[in-house]
């Protein structure tokens, strides 16, 4: 078959630019699905077993205070294999070279080295030493973050005093891979911190000699988590329990789940986009060569080439074109793979993240492709094979033209001959005009999708720290406090405005679903924190009931009007039942918000205060923050202005380098439908074309005739893309619906325009392309071969 | 040999072995939205080794004779034998193997593949033929050793219709099988073209029927079949075959 095998290649060559855009169409798709596959199975692999090594504890629970001796009753709950009590306080930091006030999370270490649950991975120096009590290890994000070195000393408010500890040792936990606050949206690395101690200078500090109030443990084999969850927290109450949960509601584990999860499901829909693109354009391309190859087709048969040797000849074609983009598109996607998995790192804090590209995800990248350019080629080969000899030989029957529609209506007279040849074309052949344009609003939809991740973070960004954040800064008390305190905050320097607020912890439950977190009590008539509903327009709260986030409503399955179960898990730990009266939509976190005076009247409390929004004249921030750090009442300080940065960092930039990368592929995809649509329009119609020059058309005219066709079909798919780019948009909006963040389904219109200005240019530049192919039509040689 | 013919031109005295025998063939076939009756009862009778001129104006029914006996085609109704083959009741895979292992076939407009060099578009048939001579041979035979790597593109009409002989004839097929052979050549060309089917006949023994609406091609036949609508109007035997080269037209 060494003739045939030359024909196929030389075919190859000469349509070299359509198998160029179909190699990279097909690459791209490839590339995304090794790349993201690849990343996925990478974090899987060093997640699972960071957390296997290091012995990730598998239940949480914070409390109160218990004495040490209750922990052997927390062992002999059934199904509890290693329990791991422990001191845990956040303090205020000082941290060298940083004027705002740091927020540091102490955490109890034995003081001699064993195998503990949440074991840490020492990066740097080494164990804190027996008997020295200002010694301790910190998290290799705060350390990197501040540039703190082993041997340098922070200043951390513990008993009311201040102390310097020492840095011997920088290490890594897994139970921070994600080290973030709370439930805040991004890791601040330089204004929070995890710092381990040595168990009884932290003790003895807080008041927790011989005490406890953070658990963890790992489960036997077989365990229930639920019902261990269940006997934990009977255990518990009565030492103040803040509610037992599991691995999937601790923090860091839910990022970095969340993050591969999503990983897997781009990993299936990015790619089967292209790849279908892909197909759809193989499709045309080969149907195309059949269509004018038909009499080679019969040559080959009537010299006694069977079917199966002339179905596979073309099926080759398209295997070569698909291998060679698989090719191109698993070394770029092993490539951008590992750029991925690397960047992960600046989140993700594994002792080791290897990336991890094996042999099975290759050969399912290589089926895939080969799959669905089978699947493409199908019909066209199929029309090969069945193809009879001597009706190949014969030119094709003429195409069957009736009038159009615009004739069946009259409207002929306003069309001129070429517009004529244009809209018949297009009537004639609907299935084929349908699948360009269904081409191209894909690519549209594309470049409208990949626009859209960075719409969304705007979005958030825009709604959460303009419309609801409007303060500067927020403090946390370290123990609530009397609602008078709020005087005192406004004669700190610089501050102009304060709102105290009161988070109180409770499990909210309705029927059988309960949801662990809090009830924040705002004041009503507060503007530096504001709840809102989608249109933005402020939700007033109501004096008595609870206004849910909706997608915590979701969870709890309740609506407005329903009676919620609250049991609130501090002070005298009363359960009460309260009205659900409103929804808000938050973008951000699960929240539950009450007025505050209603919340402190469901406390039975006081006026009381947990922390206050303040608003400050940035000319003093440096004595407010000078303050703040000698103020012991305050354990943490967060400012708006720092998250936002943060935030546009971090996910505005992972999803700015993924969004670049897809909006490449967009390109790429827009440009090789549009060309190869146009491209085979040419060589179907080049006889009639040049037949239009002899009989006295211009270049132009014939032109017109030609893109025109394309152009109406461009600008037919454009709002159609749209339509479907908003649709993927909603999907993906769908799928990142998660109880951290959700993604808001906003297209901005600079989204539209961008994917319309994108596509017109791929539309003109191919325009251009095929322009100069006018050019060079040769009349007498296009007239002489035969149709 | 006699000269006593039948219309079918079936019945010599003396008469060398059948390679065709076709009995009451019709064809009808549907293009676009017009239904064509291009054969109706045609009966014939090809021998070994002859010289066979069908001749007859465009839409006559050559083509499709032509092809329905080359095994391109499937007929509407009757039968044709190849040596004592049913051609009509054989299936494709037959029909295929037919056309690879006995049949040559030339066309009008050549249809060389044009992304294949002279050799190769030979090459294309020796690839799967039983015995075939070697590319460069049939070439040879055809005088085109000098082209060899040239692509269709690079050669004039004659010589890319003399490629086409070579690849008809480069697995010494039984028959060959040639459909205007000359309709897009000139004069000179055209004549260049017959000589070499005649050689090949001559010196090959090949079977060979050349379809052509150029009366004076008749002259260098064994046999002239007149067709006309569907039908045979006429079989005619030429007593005095004249050489290529005295063609006048």
């Amino acid at each position: 078959m060494i003739a045939l095998d030359k024909k196929l290649f030389r075919d190859l060559l000469h349509m070299r630019g359509q198998a160029i855009a179909i190699i990279l169409i097909v690459a791209c798709g490839i590339a995304s699905l090794v790349t993201m596959m690849s990343a996925y199975e990478s974090l899987q692999l060093s997640q699972a077993t960071y957390y296997d090594r290091y012995r990730f504890a598998e239940v949480f629970v914070q409390l109160e205070r218990a004495p040490d001796s209750l922990a052997d009753r927390i062992a002999e709950i059934p199904g509890v294999r290693q329990v791991q009590t422990r001191v845990v306080v956040d303090v205020n930091l000082d941290v060298p070279n940083l004027e705002e006030p740091a927020t540091g999370r102490l955490v109890s270490i034995p003081e001699v080295r064993s195998p503990i649950l949440n074991d840490l991975y020492i990066r740097q120096g080494r164990y804190i030493e027996p008997g020295r009590p200002d010694e301790v290890l910190v998290s290799e994000a705060f350390a990197l973050a501040n540039k703190l070195e082993l041997g340098d000393t922070l200043g951390a408010v513990i008993n009311q005093r201040w102390e310097n500890l020492r840095i011997v040792g920088i290490v890594l936990s897994p139970e921070y891979v994600y080290e973030i606050r709370g439930t805040e949206l991004v890791p601040d690395n330089k204004r929070f911190g995890v710092i381990w101690m040595e168990r009884d200078a932290l003790g003895v500090a807080f008041d927790r000699d011989g005490a406890f109030n953070d658990v963890t443990l790992s489960l036997a084999p077989g365990a229930s988590e639920a019902e261990v969850i269940f006997q934990l927290d009977q255990l518990l109450e009565r030492y103040g329990g803040l509610g037992a949960y599991g691995r999937d509601d601790q923090v860091s584990n839910r990022f970095v789940s969340d993050e591969i999860m999503g990983l897997a499901a781009m990993a299936v829909l990015i790619p089967s986009i292209f790849l279908g693109i892909a197909a759809f354009l193989l499709n045309l391309l080969l149907a195309r060569l059949v269509s004018t190859q038909r009499d080679q087709i019969a040559v080959l048969k009537a010299f006694g080439y069977d079917n199966l040797t002339v179905g596979l000849h073309y099926l080759k074609l398209v295997l070569m074109i698909t291998l060679v983009g698989a090719g191109i598109g698993t070394t770029l996607g092993l490539w951008l793979g590992a750029a991925m998995t690397q960047y992960y790192t600046n989140f993700f804090h594994f002792p080791v993240l290897r990336y991890e590209a094996g042999v099975g995800l290759i050969s399912t990248a290589v089926s895939v492709s080969i799959g669905s350019a089978t699947l493409g080629a199908f019909t066209a080969v199929r029309r090969a094979i069945s193809l009879p000899p001597a009706e190949a030989m014969r030119p094709e029957p003429p195409a069957q033209y009736r009038p159009t529609f615009i004739e069946r209506a009259g409207l002929q007279r306003y069309f001129s001959p070429s517009g004529r040849i244009i809209l018949r074309n297009l009537e004639r052949r609907p299935v084929q005009a349908a699948l360009s344009l269904l081409g191209i609003a894909l690519a549209v939809a594309i470049l409208v999708t990949g626009r859209y991740f960075e719409d969304a973070a705007n979005h958030i960004i825009d709604v959460q720290f303009r419309h609801v954040q409007r303060e500067d800064v927020t403090l946390v008390f370290n123990q609530p406090r009397s609602a008078r305190v709020r005087y005192e905050l406004t004669h700190l320097p610089g501050v102009l405005q304060s709102e105290p607020f009161r988070v109180v912890a409770a499990r909210l439950r309705f029927e059988h679903r309960a949801h662990l977190g809090g009830i924040t009590g705002l004041e009503p008539t507060g503007t530096l924190r504001r709840l809102l509903d989608k249109k933005l327009q402020t939700v007033v709260l109501p004096p008595d009931g609870v206004v849910l986030s909706s997608k915590l409503a979701d969870i709890l399955g309740v609506s407005v009007g329903d009676i919620l179960t609250v049991e609130v898990l501090e002070g005298e730990r009363p359960t009460r039942t309260v009205p659900v009266v409103g929804l808000v939509d938050e973008l951000v976190g699960l929240s539950a918000y009450m007025d505050i005076h209603a919340l402190n009247r469901l406390m039975r409390e006081g006026q009381t205060v947990s922390g206050a929004y303040l608003a400050i004249d940035a000319k003093y921030t440096d004595q407010l923050y000078t303050q703040l750090k000698q103020t012991p009442a305050v354990t943490s300080v967060a400012l708006r202005q720092t998250m936002i940065d943060q935030f546009q960092e971090t996910i505005a930039a992972s999803m700015g380098g993924f969004n670049a990368v897809l909006v490449v592929f967009a390109c790429i995809i827009a440009f090789g439908v549009v060309y190869n649509a146009a491209r085979i329009a040419l060589s179907e119609r080049s006889r009639e074309l040049a037949t239009l020059r002899i009989i006295g058309f211009s270049q132009n005219e014939i032109a017109f005739i030609l893109l025109g066709e394309q152009a109406i079909l461009t600008l037919a798919a454009i709002p159609i893309g749209f339509g479907f780019g908003f649709g993927l948009a909603a999907l993906t909006s769908h799928a990142y619906s998660w109880e951290l963040y959700r993604l808001p389904l906003i297209v901005t219109r600079a989204s539209y325009a961008f994917a319309f200005v994108v596509i017109v240019i791929a539309a003109l530049g191919s325009g251009w392309i095929i322009q100069r192919h006018l050019k060079h039509l040769d009349l007498i040689a296009v007239l002489k071969t035969r149709e | 040999m006699s000269d006593v013919l039948d219309r079918s031109g079936a019945s010599y005295t003396t008469a060398p072995p059948v390679v065709f025998h076709v009995r009451q063939l019709t064809k009808t076939y549907v293009m676009g939205e017009v239904e064509v009756q291009a054969l109706r009862s045609v009966d014939l009778d090809l021998y070994e080794g002859e010289f066979v001129v069908l001749l007859g104006p465009s839409g006559s029914g050559k083509s499709t004779l032509l092809n329905i006996i080359g095994g391109l085609d499937g007929p509407s109704s009757g039968q044709v034998f190849f040596r004592n083959r049913d051609l009509t009741a054989a299936d494709d895979s037959v029909l295929t193997r037919f056309r690879r292992e006995s049949v040559g076939f030339v066309f009008q407009f050549y249809n060389l593949i044009p992304s294949l060099t002279a050799q190769e578009n030979v090459a294309l048939v020796t690839d799967i033929a039983l015995h075939p001579m070697p590319p460069r041979e049939a070439l040879g035979l055809v005088d085109l050793s000098d082209r060899l790597d040239h692509f269709p593109a690079q050669l004039s009409g004659g010589e890319q219709q003399r490629v086409a002989i070579a690849r008809a004839i480069a697995k010494r097929p039984e028959v060959l099988l040639c459909d205007e052979p000359t309709g897009a050549l000139d004069f000179q060309t055209g004549k260049l073209v017959l000589e070499t089917l005649e050689r090949v006949n001559r010196e090959l023994g090949t079977t060979t029927a050349v379809i052509t609406h150029n009366a004076s091609i008749a002259a260098m036949s064994d046999r002239v079949i007149h067709m006309h609508s569907g039908e045979i109007a006429s079989v005619h035997r030429n007593l005095t075959k004249v050489s290529p080269a005295e063609l006048e037209w």
